[in-house]
């Protein structure tokens, strides 16, 4: 299939929130009034200058940004090809990208009138910055995590009760950021007069997946720019984890319509694409719908929802959002992957050459640029999302290692 | 003048609302649900709502997801699911039967296929949770050439603007949502019922049925005085589910155990006056 090339890859989704066939809004019908009144005071929030003012200067002061754009010289000699930067969106405040989302939504639900935060997490890197924001602006807030991610997440869930969130256990299901989800919207829907739902990836009903992506475009603009002071042009190719999708969504965006630039998104393949077990919803699922949207889902022949596996637990998820899954079809992103055993490898090398505990997250992109890099000239440029540091990683990552902390 | 249309004819001539029972596909056992639902009509379920099971069902509170797993583990798909329609069909003309799910199970499976499988095999209608009139033209128009009624669900949350929406191309009956929030986990307020009722009626001709809050006869009794049916779930899997311990051992029962609170239920609804 040759998927006809666009002028734009930048004008979805259409009005109903679709992206080609993906996205659009399947909630329970009592969920519809609150997602058409998000979408509104989104839209006004949008038009209204104070409101990114408001968000520029949180983003500033107390997410710290911009994050620098960093030349990672050693891993680019070892690698023997392109130069390789990294954006460092893992020296914001709580660790990953997660809070220029959170940010930008509770804005929104603070000019929403809302009085009550809920949200999922899997690793819970998006629970901890919900929780932050929470507490940043006095809001009670709910988090559900499954209760396996819980048992191997202890320091993330310890972290969101410090900052004065509720932990709900989810049981449901297989206990794991899906059943999260699920049970986040059963929240809601018990809650809708006061309650705003802090959605972490570019998935969900729309208008998640476009507000979402838009909060999470600062990456990529600021690395635009920053390039641009770097080296005076644009890099050849960009790379970038996904679970749901966020962080590569945000990187993305801002170069949709440059046609130079090549694009790679790396799902996790866990044990291996072939073994089943793994989280690479693109290369191993096909469309379906679930959480609110339609999707490329992990699932069985009679359109049950497969569990997900990845050493990631933020890359553990069966969907992805729906705007890559229409970038899939129309092959303006390439969609890749990288297994546990080649994540953790570029774990441990990216602490011993550069002296950067990535998160087990973008050590999927990491793993695909040391294939990528040495691939293309010296002269090509690779800009890499470092969208998370491994601090919450060392537990599991000593385990798998067999070292006793 | 289709099964549902004249079942809700026939319960306007007795003076009565009609009551739904609701049970999942294959809960516990492909060969239980069959006795339940066959037994269903005599014990005085006016509609049949036979739930196609998910493993990721977001408006359903406890009850009702440990219904959708039990089903599944026993190995419930949708084909058995539309099995157990065609042999409910097989002595049983007169009683409406309705799916309610999921979209997913659905969109795997294949619209048009879904729709016109559904409809061989004697099913009158569907109930999509997850399809919003925003989004349901691709179920509805093969369910609709089908000869399927798509119901539609309004909420407490819809205004009238949003009723105006639900109530075009809605066929069959109304499904209220009589709380805010999933299957069988909030108390039905009847005062709050009658007055969202009533708006829907200034809307539209349908027949509206009520559930998700609805448990105890007394419950069903205080709807039937305001709604055209009342709709259980909640109560009548978890019955299902005291049959059934942790371990997935099944103990023999269930189904008469689930048939005679159907009788109870239905005999409340029944005996309501209007």
């Amino acid at each position: 299939m040759n998927a006809p090339r666009l002028n734009s890859y930048r004008t979805g989704p259409d009005a109903q929130g679709h992206f080609g066939i993906y996205g659009g809004r399947y909630v329970a019908e009592t969920l519809m009034p609150l997602i058409l009144d998000l979408e509104k005071a989104y839209e006004a929030a949008k038009k209204d200058p104070s409101f990114q003012a408001e968000l520029d200067q949180f983003l500033e002061h107390y997410v710290g940004r911009p994050s620098p754009l960093y030349f990672a010289e050693r891993l680019t000699n070892r690698f023997g090809g392109a130069k390789v930067y990294f954006k460092r969106d893992e020296l914001n405040h709580t660790g990953a990208h997660k809070i220029n989302n959170c940010m930008g939504q509770i804005l929104l639900a603070r000019r929403m009138g809302k009085t009550r935060i809920i949200a999922e997490t899997g690793a819970g890197q998006h629970g901890v910055a919900t929780a932050t924001v929470a507490a940043r602006f006095g809001l009670p807030c709910v988090v559900y995590m499954g209760e396996t991610d819980i048992e191997r997440q202890t320091p993330n869930v310890f972290r969101m009760r410090l900052l004065g969130a509720e932990v709900r256990a989810v049981s449901s299901g297989s206990r794991t950021l899906k059943d999260a989800m699920n049970e986040a919207l059963r929240d809601w829907v018990a809650n809708v007069e006061d309650t705003f739902y802090i959605i972490g990836t570019v998935a969900g009903p729309h208008p998640y997946p476009t507000l979402v992506r838009d909060f999470q475009s600062v990456i990529g603009r600021e690395a635009r720019e920053q390039m641009f002071k770097a080296e005076g042009r644009l890099p050849d190719a960009l790379v970038a984890c996904i679970g749901g999708g966020s962080n590569a969504m945000g990187l993305f965006y801002p170069f949709l319509d440059e046609p130079s630039v090549e694009m790679y998104g790396v799902e996790a393949a866990g044990h291996g694409i072939d073994s089943g077990e793994h989280a690479a919803s693109l290369a191993g699922g096909r469309p379906g719908v679930l959480h609110g949207n339609r999707t490329y889902l992990l699932q069985n022949d009679d359109g049950q929802i497969i569990e997900a596996h990845s050493i990631s637990a933020g890359l553990d998820y069966p969907g992805i959002g729906p705007e890559h899954a229409w970038l899939h079809d129309m092959k303006r992103v390439n969609y890749v992957s990288a297994t546990d055993d080649e994540a953790l490898e570029a774990f441990q090398l990216c602490a011993l050459q550069e002296g950067i505990i990535p998160a087990l997250e973008p050590a999927h992109a990491l793993a695909f640029t040391s294939k990528l890099a040495p691939k293309m000239a010296r002269d090509k440029i690779i800009l890499m999302n470092m969208c998370g540091r491994g601090d919450k990683d060392i537990f599991a990552v000593a385990e798998r290692l067999g070292a006793k902390l | 003048m289709s099964r549902i249309a004249a079942r809700f004819s026939q319960l306007k001539t007795q003076k009565r609302a009609g009551f739904v029972a609701f049970i999942s596909a294959g809960d516990p056992t492909y060969e239980t649900s069959l006795e339940i639902l066959r037994g269903l009509p005599k014990a005085g379920a006016d509609i049949i709502e036979l739930g196609m099971p998910f493993t990721d069902p977001m408006a359903e509170g406890p009850a009702i997801q440990a219904s959708y797993l039990r089903a599944l583990r026993g190995g419930q798909t949708m084909a058995k699911t539309l099995a157990l329609a065609r042999a409910l069909r097989e002595d049983d003309k007169t009683t409406p039967l309705v799916l309610m799910g999921y979209f997913n199970p659905i969109y795997s499976y294949g619209v048009e296929r879904f729709a016109r499988d559904a409809s061989a095999a004697g099913v009158d209608g569907l109930i999509v949770v997850d399809l919003t009139p925003e989004e349901d033209q691709e179920l509805r128009l093969p369910a609709t050439a089908a000869g399927l009624d798509l119901i539609r669900l309004a909420a407490p949350t819809s205004n009238d603007y949003r009723l105006k929406t639900i109530v075009a191309g809605a066929s069959g009956f109304i499904y209220y949502v009589s709380i805010t929030g999933p299957t069988g986990t909030k108390q039905v307020n009847p005062a709050d019922v009658a007055v969202a009722v009533k708006r829907i009626k200034a809307a539209t001709s349908l027949p509206v049925a009520v559930g998700f809050g609805i448990k105890t006869e007394d419950d069903a009794a205080a709807i039937a005085k305001v709604a055209d049916a009342t709709v259980v779930g909640s109560a009548l899997v978890a019955e299902i589910g005291r049959f059934v311990d942790g371990a997935g051992k099944i103990s023999p029962g269930s189904a008469q155990a689930v048939l005679s609170l159907v009788a109870r239920l239905a005999d409340a609804t029944h005996q309501t006056p209007r």
